[in-house]
């Protein structure tokens, strides 16, 4: 195939033979009017597409406003077995904006990770960390067992068994000095260190490599409520 | 310039010779529905000059030892279409309401609209027969070889085709909202969250927030009646165009014969 970009042609449109050619109107003069209309095409068809995309993917930045709610007295809860209690977690839609939280007091015993105000309660999630189905306390086996796949957690959350690869979710808890009643907080995922991370989906490994492989989200990454 | 010749018209449609009893130089006289059809016909003819375009792209020639396989397409197609008419229809009755409304609006398609159970079912059904056939035809086009060139774009533009309908499969299931429903696309959204870097952001994506949230049902509906629809309606347009202008390529076990130029070629039949 010759090339047929080699040979030096004429400025003129009307040398060239363009269609539309007039006298004097060079080649960059038609290039800059083919760009200018091309360019308001393009900022039309921006004016609509970028406020629509920005719309349909602010949900990714927004942050969540993060709220305490009260699940009990520090009576209702021992440190040898856990309490069903369902928190809310989406306002607004009903049942499907529920969640069931496994509660039990912390255990100097058992439960090694630093103590602080958050964790005098120890309220576990009942997201499966595989793939996110609600696991069952079982207090016979002392174990959350999961209806999917198999996966199985100790007294702690910590995996016993199965596919899931991390502990169980947590929330964080206090007791509110006001009103004497124990209040859980937003959820945070766990390492197999039990440290503390912002929540991420099941089945995202947050030791090691994992822990930057998924970046915490924009909409999750704010600290507790004081 | 050697005129090129027409396309081959069939039998019926092609002019009959006159009749002895008919008058020389007159034009022979239809009946008069048949006559404001046919001037109907011309009428639109004439400003759109459609009529070569649907011969293009109705009366083409096919291979030789074309088979019940290749119809598998046209099947698939005809899926489309299906889930198209009933879906849009489904769209009258249902309601995307997270808070008990959507369930309670398939209950009220299902147990008192005129046909509703029949019309979800062909919806619901559909949607399983979609997959199967759209695995079936790209099965025949792998075994028989009929993604090879020059028919590559076809194939990709049918991988993504796939991949849509797998995504109007996905996106479908949630709709119903009962206990089935809702699981399954927890888990299916933190399937797609396990993908390194860009999988939590995707899933945020869908669920229109952390957690499945107020949004992620409309956005699921959204998503499943108009983004993915839109799309693949363009490229089943694209497929088509692909098919008719490419030809449809030959059964393997056909052997090319030689034509009086020396060519290879395949044997053609007239359909």
């Amino acid at each position: 195939m010759p090339d047929r970009h080699k040979e030096r042609k004429s400025k003129y449109t009307l040398d060239r033979g363009m269609p539309g050619a007039f006298e004097g109107e060079t080649v960059t003069r038609r290039r800059l009017m083919n760009l200018a209309a091309n360019g308001a095409g393009a900022v039309a068809v921006a004016a609509f597409a970028l406020p629509a995309l920005g719309f349909a993917i602010a949900p990714i930045f927004k942050r969540q406003q993060w709220t305490w709610q009260p699940v009990g007295s520090p009576s209702d809860f021992t440190d040898a077995d856990y309490a069903t209690k369902v928190v809310n977690i989406v306002p607004g839609i009903g049942e499907a904006g529920n969640s069931i939280t496994y509660i039990r007091k912390r255990n100097p015993a058992i439960d090694k990770e630093p103590e602080d105000q958050y964790n005098q309660f120890v309220a576990l999630s009942d997201k499966c960390m595989h793939l996110g189905c609600p696991v069952r306390y079982v207090q016979a086996a002392q174990r959350f067992i999961c209806p999917c796949h198999g996966g199985v957690y100790d007294f702690r959350g910590m995996v016993a068994g199965g596919p899931p690869v991390r502990p169980l979710d947590r929330f964080y808890t206090r007791l509110n000095e006001q009103t004497g009643l124990v209040e859980v907080g937003p959820r945070y995922s766990v390492n197999n260190e039990l440290q503390r991370f912002s929540p991420r989906f099941p089945g995202e490994p947050i030791d090691g490599i994992g822990q930057y492989l998924y970046p915490a989200q924009f909409d999750t990454s704010s600290p507790p409520p004081h | 310039m050697p005129k090129i010749p027409a396309p081959p018209l069939p039998k019926a449609l092609q002019p009959k010779p006159k009749k002895p009893s008919e008058s020389n130089g007159q034009v022979p006289t239809h009946s008069a529905p048949l006559e404001a059809g046919i001037s109907t016909v011309d009428w639109l003819d004439e400003r759109t000059a459609l009529s070569p375009g649907l011969r293009w792209l109705m009366w083409r020639k096919v291979p030789r030892g074309v088979n019940w396989a290749y119809t598998l397409g046209s099947a698939t197609l005809f899926a489309f279409l299906n889930q198209a008419v009933t879906g849009v229809f489904l769209a009258m009755y249902y309601r995307p309401d997270v808070a008990g409304g959507a369930y309670e609006s398939v209950r009220n398609i299902n147990d008192n609209v005129f046909l509703g159970q029949f019309v979800r079912g062909m919806h619901k059904w559909g949607a399983s027969v979609m997959i199967i056939l759209i695995f079936l035809h790209m099965g025949r086009v792998f075994f028989y070889g009929a993604y090879k060139y020059p028919r590559e774009l076809t194939w990709v533009i049918g991988v993504v085709l796939l991949i849509l309908t797998l995504a109007m499969g996905f996106t479908g299931y949630l709709l119903p909202f009962d206990q089935r429903s809702y699981w399954a696309t927890v888990v299916g959204v933190n399937i797609n969250a396990g993908g390194p870097f860009i999988g939590p952001f995707l899933s945020n994506f869908l669920l229109g927030g952390a957690d499945f949230g107020s949004t992620t049902l409309s956005r699921f509906y959204s998503i499943h009646m108009l983004l993915i629809p839109g799309a693949m309606a363009a490229l089943i347009g694209a497929h088509l165009y692909l098919v008719t202008k490419l030809g449809i390529s030959a059964p393997p076990w056909l052997k090319p014969q030689r034509d009086h130029d020396g060519d290879h070629e395949i044997d053609k039949a007239e359909v």
